[in-house]
């Protein structure tokens, strides 16, 4: 943690804003109705385009035909895959660091063959987008179906034909783990728990579904694009690559962006054909999802099956755990993360934070016509927290023990650190010890089986679920960087002081609404002395800010956090620095602080900044001879000795099941949970409430429905069910604070937590409730259907 | 997506709204609250050449009693519908299915006559209409045209309505001082279509149960009149009753939903409402959630 001179960390500086719950600065224009989303940029002679996609999950396209199209009133041009591909090239999914991983080519339109239904493959840009979709009706298209791999369980099958002939069969990845001597854990343990979890398709729902803008300017030679992105420099690099056009000739913008989870740190066909279009027609095109095309071609995620047992000694050690993952990804590897990254995560993650030194894990990715699947909010970890936590519970009550008690003897001790974990994973300071004791005090945990008990006599069946949980945050280059993706680990900020003693901060992390603007701004001004509501941020502009990866892996204010707190230092120590030659005061006797240079002993004001920035921007012929002010700073960050900053927590659930419906309700939950040092404990509670909810949304109600022949059949919201407040429990946020020390702030991140231990609390509640009926479930979403199922009673 | 072109009339009468739908035939199409048909315009999965807005039309909203008979307007909306003093008084049933219906924003724009001639069978008003035993006003270019509920509810989104013609009004008798009524719904989220649905009435004497209607919604392809069920309630047989629902019920196919679940969760608010309608000595309360 960083000290000042006078001995202060940066926590307790004079008018430090760290661990305040400092309001966004953003959220009274968003309140106010004046966000500027993609959709909201005015621009003239724009082209709205609309996409022919695919009504089947796999077919040859044998003839389009769009004649009929083109005549069609404000139509500017229909576009087929195969005339797109001569500017835009076809992106392979694949890295260098997951061994075996394959994909195949895929074309921002696709050519010849459609493999998803939704896959878009003709495009009509028109002045309108009802007038794109009324030419879209009179493009005939005609069909060759061909058979589809629907079920990821036969997508192996020798007799299942291959969707990329050219892979000779539909396996994408796989990746084995064997630690220990997991045979021999199993065959002397007095008791060995096992399950079969099935984890449903997915999606993350964004209020501001996907949208983007092109304009190719061809007198600047410039692409600016108005993007609803959360890595607008990783964009950048692949516009370039693809469309063939040097990297200063790309401008990526992100302004306001409604929600992302993960769902907007992709590759999309249409987006890329969307900025094709754009240079092929040298006027800007803009694509906004609807509805029905987000649920068709958003990447999904989660769709896992998984296999596990975990063995036990008598008194509820956890001796070992053996694992098998099936997943299936779509008919693409997602370019350029990859779709293997979520069931990696599983295998680095399931049991993280207990002590055996057993374990064998494998994890099969395979392909199926499907849509797409990739990184959304908490990758793998609802997965492996279910899987160790269910096992858990099942363990626990084979054995007559304590759930909370099995989880207190089996847990990494807090003073073990630091250690890896048994996947081999490193761990820095991890806090379950602390974080389960804080839980217990403040869910009361015997009094709600007191009452648990009670009711039950009653014929009231409420259970209580637990899920401790560790969580990958502040990624180094070690996720994707190493495997030769060009997607930058470091960020950077650069920060300004303006004439007046205001402060420009430009960040290369991004803002979607979790509020990283708040953050910066909060880190800045603590930095450099300067009040907040004088800090201004930008972020989300390749040509406006330093170059940087964005956010995404709860990585905004660990990193980017780290490299404002960095460039607000240096600010600060050029401001002494020329403040000091001007007072004829030894700079290390002189800080900033509330908006002025002060003597550091004393607090006395010695000059405001805007005097200071008077004599530098208006009078420098007036400075000492020899004195260049720079009030310009930029740093940069990357954490560099270990690859993740893991993070740890808790959670618990409580809830009554109706025996007779099968309905389940949620009557709380509690997250204790420890990201290292608090910056906005608002924000930081926010997240991991909106964490949860989205966990509790994939544990009791989301799921992409396909039938037997790949026809996504709820694509709607009426019929996909997002989690809403009325379902909602009250959910009461605690914390444990470990900094780490690799970086000054200390920070880890938050972002994915509540979405990490939520499923497994709530189904391990639900199956608390059901064990006097001798009933249990495995499969999410925990449907009333699934629970009368198990309950025998349908 | 966006709505396809159509043509837009504001009629500032019932003749003149009837006059347009005669002229326009099958190209035509009334908009009521709009909270069904504009979503269907906007998912392209209707493309009428003209909508005949009926909100102009003054007359056709509001409630009123005469005769042992309160007649609710077409065009007046769901939240007005269950929370007009008379409806909470003489037709608590309504009031009770008032909090089911979707949510605020559509409560506040949708119309009982919208939600009736459009027959969505998992919805609450046709349902409340089998069991409150109401009449379907309509208005065609020749005549008014009185239809039963029970004879207007024919199959999935299809009713007795002919073209060309307009529900004017739904009317209710009002139920006598010995009556009561229950209402259920299971739905995954507040607010959702039903997963089972029931709406019933019956009188209450000394020796039980008489009249009962049991009307189920979300368990086929219209609203149903449980008779057989009914029959066994009034013999004081709930089992029976439950047991008499796989002959009466044909739960539709669902993606998210087998229909013998539909059939169990049935079962299940059957037996619910059937024991509160014999035991309790009054009603519960009519809820003020809206």
């Amino acid at each position: 943690m960083s000290t000042d001179p006078g001995g202060l960390t940066f926590l307790d500086r004079p008018n430090s804003y760290i661990g305040r719950s400092v309001p966004r600065p953003n959220a009274r224009r968003l309140l106010e109705g004046r966000g500027v989303y993609v959709d909201d940029v005015a621009m003239a002679r724009l082209g709205h385009v609309a996409f022919l996609r695919s009504p089947h999950a796999h077919a040859r396209i044998l003839s389009l035909e769009t004649g009929a199209a083109r005549a069609m009133p404000g139509v500017i041009a229909v576009v087929t895959g195969r005339e797109l591909a001569e500017v835009c090239t076809p992106w392979i999914g694949v890295l260098g660091h997951f061994k075996g991983l394959r994909s195949a080519p895929q074309h921002a339109l696709a050519v010849d063959r459609v493999t998803w239904v939704g896959e878009p493959f003709c495009a009509v840009v028109a002045r309108s987008r009802a007038e794109a979709e009324d030419a879209l009706a009179l493009i005939a298209v005609e069909f060759e179906p061909l058979p589809a791999v629907v079920d990821m369980e036969t997508a192996l099958d020798p007799g299942t034909p291959a969707i990329h002939p050219d892979l000779g069969d539909n396996l994408a990845f796989e990746r084995v783990l064997d630690v220990g001597d997991v045979d021999a854990a199993f065959r002397d343990a007095a008791c060995v728990v096992e399950e079969t979890f099935r984890f449903g398709r997915h999606t993350g729902v964004c209020l501001e579904p996907r949208a983007i803008m092109a304009d190719w300017a061809a007198a600047d030679g410039m692409l600016t694009v108005h993007h609803s992105f959360q890595a607008p420099h990783m964009m950048q690099d692949i516009l370039a690559k693809h469309l063939s056009l040097p990297e200063g000739a790309v401008r990526v913008i992100c302004r306001d962006v409604g929600g992302s989870f993960g769902i907007k740190v992709h590759i999309y066909p249409d987006e890329m054909a969307t900025c094709a279009l754009a240079l092929m027609l040298k006027r800007p095109v803009k694509f906004v999802a609807d509805r029905l095309e987000s649920f068709q071609s958003d990447i999904h995620a989660r769709d896992h099956r998984v296999t596990a047992r975990m063995a036990f000694s008598a008194e509820g050690d956890i001796l070992a755990v053996d694992m098998d993952d099936l997943t299936g990804i779509g008919p693409y590897s997602v370019y350029p993360r990859t779709s293997a990254v979520e069931a990696n995560q599983v295998v680095n993650l399931t049991g993280g934070p207990y002590r055996h030194r057993h374990y064998r894990a494998r994890a099969r990715v395979v392909l199926q016509n499907k849509a797409p699947t990739c990184q959304y909010r908490a990758v793998g970890h609802p997965i492996a927290t279910m899987v160790a936590e269910g096992l858990v519970d099942l363990g626990a009550a084979r054995l007559g023990l304590d759930p909370f008690a099995v989880r207190e003897r089996n847990v990494i001790r807090d003073d073990a650190y630091p250690c890896a974990g048994v996947s081999g994973i490193k761990l820095e300071t991890l806090s379950h010890q602390a974080a389960l004791a804080k839980l217990k005090a403040m869910m009361d945990y015997e009094a709600l089986r007191a009452e648990q008990a009670a009711l039950r006599e009653r014929g009231i069946h409420r259970g209580i679920g637990l899920a401790a949980f560790i969580e990958i945050t502040n990624p180094s280059a070690a996720f994707y960087g190493v495997g030769g993706a060009r997607i930058s680990s470091q960020d950077g900020c650069t920060i300004r002081l303006d004439p007046q003693g205001g402060i420009v901060a430009a960040v290369s992390v991004t803002e979607q609404g979790q509020g990283t603007e708040a953050i910066i701004a909060q880190i800045v001004a603590t930095a450099t002395g300067v009040p907040i509501e004088k800090v201004r941020v930008i972020s989300g502009d390749t040509q406006a800010t330093p170059y940087g990866g964005g956010t995404w892996a709860s990585r905004g204010a660990g990193i980017g956090g780290e490299a404002a707190w960095q460039a607000g230092k240096a600010l600060r120590e050029n401001v002494v620095a020329v403040a000091g030659a001007i007072l004829q005061a030894d700079p290390a006797s002189l800080d900033v602080r509330g908006g002025a240079v002060v003597d550091a002993a004393t607090g006395t004001e010695r000059m405001p900044l805007a005097e200071l920035g008077r004599i530098v921007y208006f009078r420098p012929d007036t400075l000492p001879p020899g004195v260049q002010p720079e009030f310009v700073a930029t740093r940069h960050y990357v954490p560099k000795d270990y690859p993740f900053a893991f993070t740890n927590g808790v959670q618990a659930s409580y809830v009554e099941v109706d025996p007779e419906t099968g309905f389940v309700r949620l009557l709380k939950h509690w997250c204790v949970e420890d990201c290292g040092t608090v910056l906005n404990p608002l924000l930081v509670d926010e997240q991991i409430r909106g964490g949860i909810v989205q966990g509790i949304g994939g544990a009791l109600f989301e799921h992409c429905l396909y039938d037997a022949d790949g026809q996504l059949l709820n694509g709607s919201m009426a019929d996909y069910l997002v989690p809403m407040a009325g379902e909602m429990p009250d959910i009461a946020v605690a914390h444990v604070v470990s900094p780490t020390a690799s970086s000054e702030i200390g920070a880890k991140g938050a972002g994915e937590a509540g979405t990490a231990g939520a499923p497994a609390a709530v189904v391990n509640a639900i199956n608390d409730a059901l064990r006097p009926f001798g009933a249990r479930v495995a499969r999410q979403p925990v449907t009333p259907e699934v629970v009368l199922e198990a309950l025998g009673l349908i | 997506m966006k709505a396809p072109d159509f043509a837009y009339a504001r009629p500032a009468s019932l003749d003149e709204a009837l006059a347009l739908l005669a002229a326009h035939g099958g190209d035509a199409v009334p908009l009521a609250g709009g909270q069904s048909l504009i979503t269907t315009l906007n998912m392209r999965l209707a493309a009428p050449a003209l909508l005949v807005d009926l909100n102009a039309i003054p007359g056709l909203a509001g409630i009123s009693e005469a005769d042992g008979v309160v007649r609710i307007g077409a065009m007046t909306r769901h939240r007005d519908v269950g929370t007009d003093p008379l409806v909470r008084e003489r037709l608590p049933l309504l009031a009770a299915a008032l909090p089911h219906i979707a949510h605020p924003a559509i409560r506040n724009r949708g119309t009982i006559g919208g939600s009736v001639a459009l027959a969505d069978p998992a919805t609450e008003w046709p349902a409340c209409c089998l069991a409150g035993e109401a009449t379907i006003v309509v208005r065609g270019p020749q005549a008014e045209r009185r239809i039963a509920a029970e004879n207007f509810f024919l199959g999935l989104y299809t009713t007795a309505l002919e073209p060309g013609e307009i529900v004017t009004a739904v009317e209710f008798p009002v139920p006598g001082p010995d009556a009561v009524w229950g209402f259920e719904e299971l739905s995954r989220r507040h607010g959702d279509y039903a997963l089972a649905g029931l709406a019933a009435t019956a009188r209450r004497g000394a020796g039980g149960l008489t009249g009962v209607r049991l009307a189920f919604f979300g368990l086929a392809d219209r609203p149903v009149l449980a008779r057989a069920a009914a029959a066994a309630i009034e013999a004081g047989d709930v089992k029976g009753a439950q047991g008499a629902l796989s002959g009466e019920l044909d739960p539709p196919e669902d993606p998210a939903l087998r229909p013998a679940t539909r059939l169990h969760l049935a079962r299940v608010i059957l037996g619910r409402v059937a024991g509160r309608m014999l035991d309790k000595p009054a009603q519960d309360g009519v809820p003020h959630a809206v």
